[in-house]
């Protein structure tokens, strides 16, 4: 059953990469002040989406984990943690082709990049200290403070755009700006590229899920035979 | 008010354990003056340009530095178990870690009151115009950065490569709290006095403080108990 809903993610997020595609490459035309490279937007703006929702599952886990102690949650943490790293790294490294083109620099030391760059490191560091754990629990627990410790830099990274004057962008999707500062059909392509992207998240999610929860058994196992 | 006499049994035990061998803070100090002589070679400027940098340089040096003390903070408990017997003993889990904390930031308090003449006096800075607003920076921004520093000792104690995952870990949270310890250090070494401007900053360190301080203490016994 399970396996089938991965299947079906995969297929469905394949099929809308598709389609999405489609419409930016042969549909819509190139953007004004652009040109063609503006193009990157639809995999840049949903890249960091993916990344927010994906560590903000795992700091949920996290408080889920330290309130009933399931390790469960702490495997759905990691998890989701490792993906959101990833399509962290898909915002960061578009963000940077972009800046090559418009800026003509890869970066700029401005407060939304760094804020980002800071996230996405702390949740490396994460990861790290996953690796140096050896005791499940143990590992556990000192895995989900650190979620709680990491978060405010996700929520400063969403915010930097209004805090300050940056370099980056300001807001442009009709949500957070009012609306006017994109045209609506592009608009809607980048929230159906959103969930493309998030159903290869979920489905990644499964594949991950599913190997962490093999591995505790191993563990199990490898445990018991050693006690007999 | 029994707490408060437990976070003050704690500090004053690692106060006096440090105060007889001197490890920590003599190590801390030659690895802070050393650095501050490296700066030396990274540069050649003018003591204007060196005082427009002064906040970067000085808190890059005290966050290296703590980082020797912090780790020590926790880790020195191991030897016979110590830190068993004090989870085990009747003072909660974040007293412990008060007093701790408190303990961590007088170190590093004497190691920058030691600190800034030295920078003073060999790079040609004077520094001393604006004293009691920077010393007010200086004690927030130590307890701000020790408050997250004790806590990832805590969250490290039992690591492999413990001396290494800490700064690793805690630098990148330490951001908001050092960029605000080095925009006012810079601006106050500067002879500015506190405008609306640098209110900013001195609030966004104190936010920085009660945050992390509240967060620590209701997390620490997860930590040290489980």
């Amino acid at each position: 059953m399970r396996e089938k809903l991965m299947y079906v993610l995969l297929a469905g997020s394949g099929a809308l990469l598709v389609w999405n595609l489609s419409r930016m490459l042969l549909y819509l035309p190139d953007e004004a002040a652009q040109g063609a490279i503006y193009r990157i937007i639809f995999f840049h703006v949903p890249g960091a989406f993916t990344f927010s929702l994906a560590v903000f599952s795992a700091l949920v886990s996290s408080v889920l984990y330290l309130i009933t102690r399931r390790l469960p949650y702490d495997t759905f943490a990691a998890s989701a943690t490792e993906i959101g790293l990833a399509f962290g790294a898909v915002n960061l490294v578009t963000g940077m082709i972009w800046a090559r083109i418009i800026w003509g620099i890869w970066w700029a030391w401005d407060p939304r990049l760094t804020s980002m760059l800071i996230s996405w490191l702390m949740y490396a560091g994460y990861l790290m200290l996953r690796r140096a754990i050896d005791e499940p629990t143990q590992r556990a627990r000192n895995a989900a403070v650190l979620n709680i410790f990491t978060f405010p830099g996700v929520i400063i990274t969403y915010k930097a755009i209004d805090w300050w004057r940056t370099q980056h962008p300001g807001p442009v999707l009709s949500f957070r700006s009012g609306g006017g500062r994109m045209d609506p059909a592009m608009e809607a392509t980048l929230y159906w590229n959103f969930l493309a992207l998030l159903l290869l998240a979920a489905a990644l999610l499964m594949v991950r899920m599913r190997q962490e929860t093999t591995r505790r058994e191993l563990d199990a196992l490898r445990r018991e035979a050693h006690a007999l | 008010m029994k707490i408060v006499r437990q976070v003050f049994t704690v500090a004053a035990k690692d106060l006096r354990s440090e105060i007889r061998t001197k490890d920590t803070l003599n190590a801390s100090l030659s690895f802070a003056l050393v650095i501050l002589l490296l700066f030396s070679f990274a540069f050649d400027p003018t003591a204007e340009q060196t005082r427009e940098i002064s906040g970067g340089l000085l808190w890059l040096v005290f966050a290296f530095a703590g980082a020797l003390i912090l780790n020590r903070s926790f880790s020195r408990e191991l030897p016979n178990d110590c830190l068993e017997a004090l989870i085990a003993s009747p003072v909660p889990g974040s007293a412990l870690f008060l007093g701790k904390t408190i303990a961590n930031v007088l170190l590093l308090l004497t190691l920058e009151l030691v600190c800034f003449p030295v920078f003073g006096i060999f790079y040609n800075v004077p520094w001393t115009e604006q004293f009691w607003p920077l010393m007010l920076v200086v004690v927030l921004a130590t307890w701000g950065l020790t408050v997250v520093g004790t806590m990832f000792s805590a969250l490290t104690v039992n690591l492999r490569l413990r001396e290494l995952m800490l700064p690793t870990l805690v630098y990148p949270i330490m951001i908001p709290g050092l960029l605000g310890a080095i925009q006012l250090t810079s601006a106050l070494v500067m002879g500015h006095p506190i405008d609306a401007d640098l209110t900013q900053w001195l609030k966004l360190l104190a936010g920085f403080d009660i945050i992390y301080t509240a967060l620590a203490t209701m997390l620490v016994d997860t930590v040290l108990v489980g």
